[in-house]
């Protein structure tokens, strides 16, 4: 009844399919060859997705010329503070701007659309009532339709009512979060039992009471993982900024860097400017991933969920 | 605030006797908490979801008429479903759906099989630092779409491209990324850097759900490791896993950031390159809303019966 592996059977797994093979090494115990190939595979991961983060945090420290005379995977001439200033002071401090704009597009916008989520999803799990069904396949729904097909549309829309061009035009639709209603409602009904509901009810409280003081302190992980999925996804976000906005006063970092990036009349100029900016706008949100880490596990964990 | 506070103190005095038969009113409230909840969310649906869809519809049913010789100004005149007429006759849009479905096709396999098979050696006991190697490969996914392109897209320049230095440096040649022909997988290997990694958390996460009593008897019924890998795992994270792939489907029928900045560095990459660069460069660029308003609505509807046609799909399938 042991598992043992012939030397037969691995024989065999050996010509079949590289997948397979792989999988065949977890079995493995202590350290062997077929350990050792899935450490080379695995390292050759790493490096694929490390290598351009690695490029561009040496490249932030180079300038124009040494971005394109020298070997890109090592430092050439420490740039690096020319960079950040010639980057935060590049017509008038633009730069500037759009980390305000993106920091308050994200944060806003996140905490936002956490609350009405919550809210939302807190409705769908914890009461019954007409019309949760339909609530519910819209939700659903909304999640087959991307944000990009919306983009367009809500421009139309958005002229007509003369939002465009203000920073309502990019915060009100961030609020709008499907998977965050979503997560809140998978996170609401495993982190609330309706007991806790019932004696608080029996003890007189209010239902908004409850709500606040009784459930939204059990949900405070789930929290942090909607405000997370949804605040990078405002951080990300480029199409619908792109199409509300043409104002560079309004814009947040992703649409500006791409303006540099565009500009066919500077944009030879202008190289270690994209690149440094790049690196600012990627650095707050790796230092976020590692930090929150166990809150993402926990929001990409949906998928079990589901089933 | 005010009016809770005051209200929760008329509760508790209300129901300190026994707690049975609430007043009316508090039963109405409970009755429309729910509602009052919901509320929020459910107004941004109808101005950021629905609204716009059917404002976008409403406008794709006209169209900018201009006189032969350009003395009037243009008027708009209703055009009943012609602008549908012209995208279904359209080559320009079909050529550019064709190419996202070929990139779809090739693409999200590549990235599943990549992402389930790190999240399965992430799963097995005898790896270690796998803490080290999830982060590793989850952190792509924290780069801002536009960024990713930008970086690769150093990358893929014959004047700037590490890896084009090193195996010209090798004397192996130097491969065309940004050719007619390779750009499109140029693309698709941003897309596989961007979401591998979150795609195997995703998988890996399922993984770690399955309770380790199924392995136990697995492993009675005499199946090695990598039977239980694939004939217990596997099975297990198939609704995780039909998830992502809806996603990427999703995505991947959306292709517009990585093509929008390569743009500049490739010829190959034209205005009709995908449906979405195509909707919008007629919409802004030739400032035909009404046009590019019926070629997102399109696009909409299209989106949606792929990745429903998916989940029935995939529904019938875990049903037999």
């Amino acid at each position: 009844m042991v598992t043992t592996q012939t030397p037969v059977d691995s024989e065999r797994q050996v010509k079949n399919h590289t997948i397979e093979r792989q999988q065949k090494l977890i079995g493995v115990r202590g350290f062997s060859l077929k350990n050792g190939v899935a450490y080379l595979f695995l390292i050759i991961v790493t490096i694929y997705s490390l290598t351009p983060l690695w490029w561009l945090a040496i490249s932030a420290t180079k300038n124009n010329t040494d971005l394109f005379s020298s070997f890109g995977l090592w430092f050439a001439h420490f740039n690096l503070i020319q960079n950040l200033q010639d980057t935060f002071t590049y017509q008038g401090g633009e730069f500037v701007r759009w980390i305000f704009n993106t920091i308050l597009y994200a944060v806003i916008g996140g905490a936002g659309s956490m609350l009405i989520s919550l809210m939302a999803g807190y409705a769908l799990a914890k009461y019954r009532f007409r019309g949760s069904t339909l609530v519910s396949t819209l939700v659903l729904g909304a999640l087959l339709v991307p944000t990009t097909t919306l983009a367009l549309p809500t421009y139309l829309l958005m002229s007509k009512i003369n939002l465009v061009n203000t920073y309502w035009a990019v915060l009100l639709p961030s609020l709008l979060s499907p998977v965050g209603v979503f997560l809140a409602r998978v996170f609401a009904t495993a982190a609330v039992p309706d007991e806790l509901i019932d004696a608080a009810r029996v003890d007189g409280a209010g239902e908004f009471r409850i709500f606040w003081r009784v459930s939204m302190p059990l949900l405070v992980p789930g929290m942090v993982t909607i405000f997370l999925f949804q605040f990078v996804a405002i951080w990300n976000n480029f199409f619908l900024p792109l199409v509300v906005l043409n104002d560079s006063t309004y814009f947040p970092i992703n649409l500006g860097l791409a303006t540099w990036n565009f500009d066919p009349a500077s944009h030879q100029l202008l190289y270690n400017l994209i690149v440094t900016g790049s690196f600012l706008a990627v650095l707050p949100l790796v230092v976020m991933f590692l930090v929150l880490q166990r809150y993402w596990r926990a929001g990409l964990a949906f998928g079990s969920v589901t089933g | 605030m005010t009016s809770v506070a005051s209200e929760t103190v008329s509760v508790s005095n209300v129901a300190k006797p026994g707690g049975t038969g609430s007043p009316w009113w508090q039963r109405l409230l409970r009755l429309i908490t729910p509602y009052l909840f919901v509320l929020p969310f459910v107004l941004l649906f109808i101005a950021f979801f629905f609204a716009p869809l059917l404002y976008a519809f409403s406008q794709s049913l006209y169209r900018v008429h201009r006189s032969g010789l350009g003395l009037t100004p243009p008027t708009i005149v209703f055009a009943g479903l012609s602008n549908y007429v012209k995208a279904f006759q359209d080559p320009a849009f079909w050529d550019g759906v064709k190419r996202v479905l070929v990139f779809g096709v090739i693409q999200i396999p590549i990235e599943m099989i990549l992402a389930v098979v790190l999240a399965l050696l992430m799963d097995s006991a005898v790896i270690r630092f796998r803490r080290f190697f999830r982060l590793a490969f989850f952190i792509p996914f924290a780069v801002p779409g536009v960024v990713a392109a930008i970086m690769w897209g150093f990358f893929y320049q014959p004047t700037s491209s590490p890896i084009i230095a090193l195996l010209t440096a090798l004397h192996l040649g130097a491969p065309d990324f940004l050719g007619k022909n390779v750009v499109l997988w140029s693309i698709a290997n941003i897309s596989t850097w961007e979401f591998a990694g979150y795609n195997m958390v995703i998988v890996y996460s399922a993984l770690q759900s399955i309770p380790q009593e199924i392995y136990e008897s697995g492993r009675l019924d005499g199946l090695s490791e990598v039977g239980i890998a694939l004939r217990i795992k596997l099975p297990m994270i198939r609704p995780a896993l039909f998830l992502a792939v809806l996603f990427a489907i999703i995505g991947s029928l959306q292709l517009f950031n990585e093509p929008t900045i390569l743009n500049r560095l490739s010829n190959a990459i034209t205005t009709t390159y995908t449906p979405n660069i195509y909707a919008y460069s007629v919409a802004f660029v030739n400032t035909d809303y009404y046009y590019g308003g019926a070629l997102a609505v399109i696009l909409g509807v299209l989106t949606f019966i792929f990745s429903y046609g998916f989940v029935r799909f995939t529904q019938r399938q875990s049903g037999n």
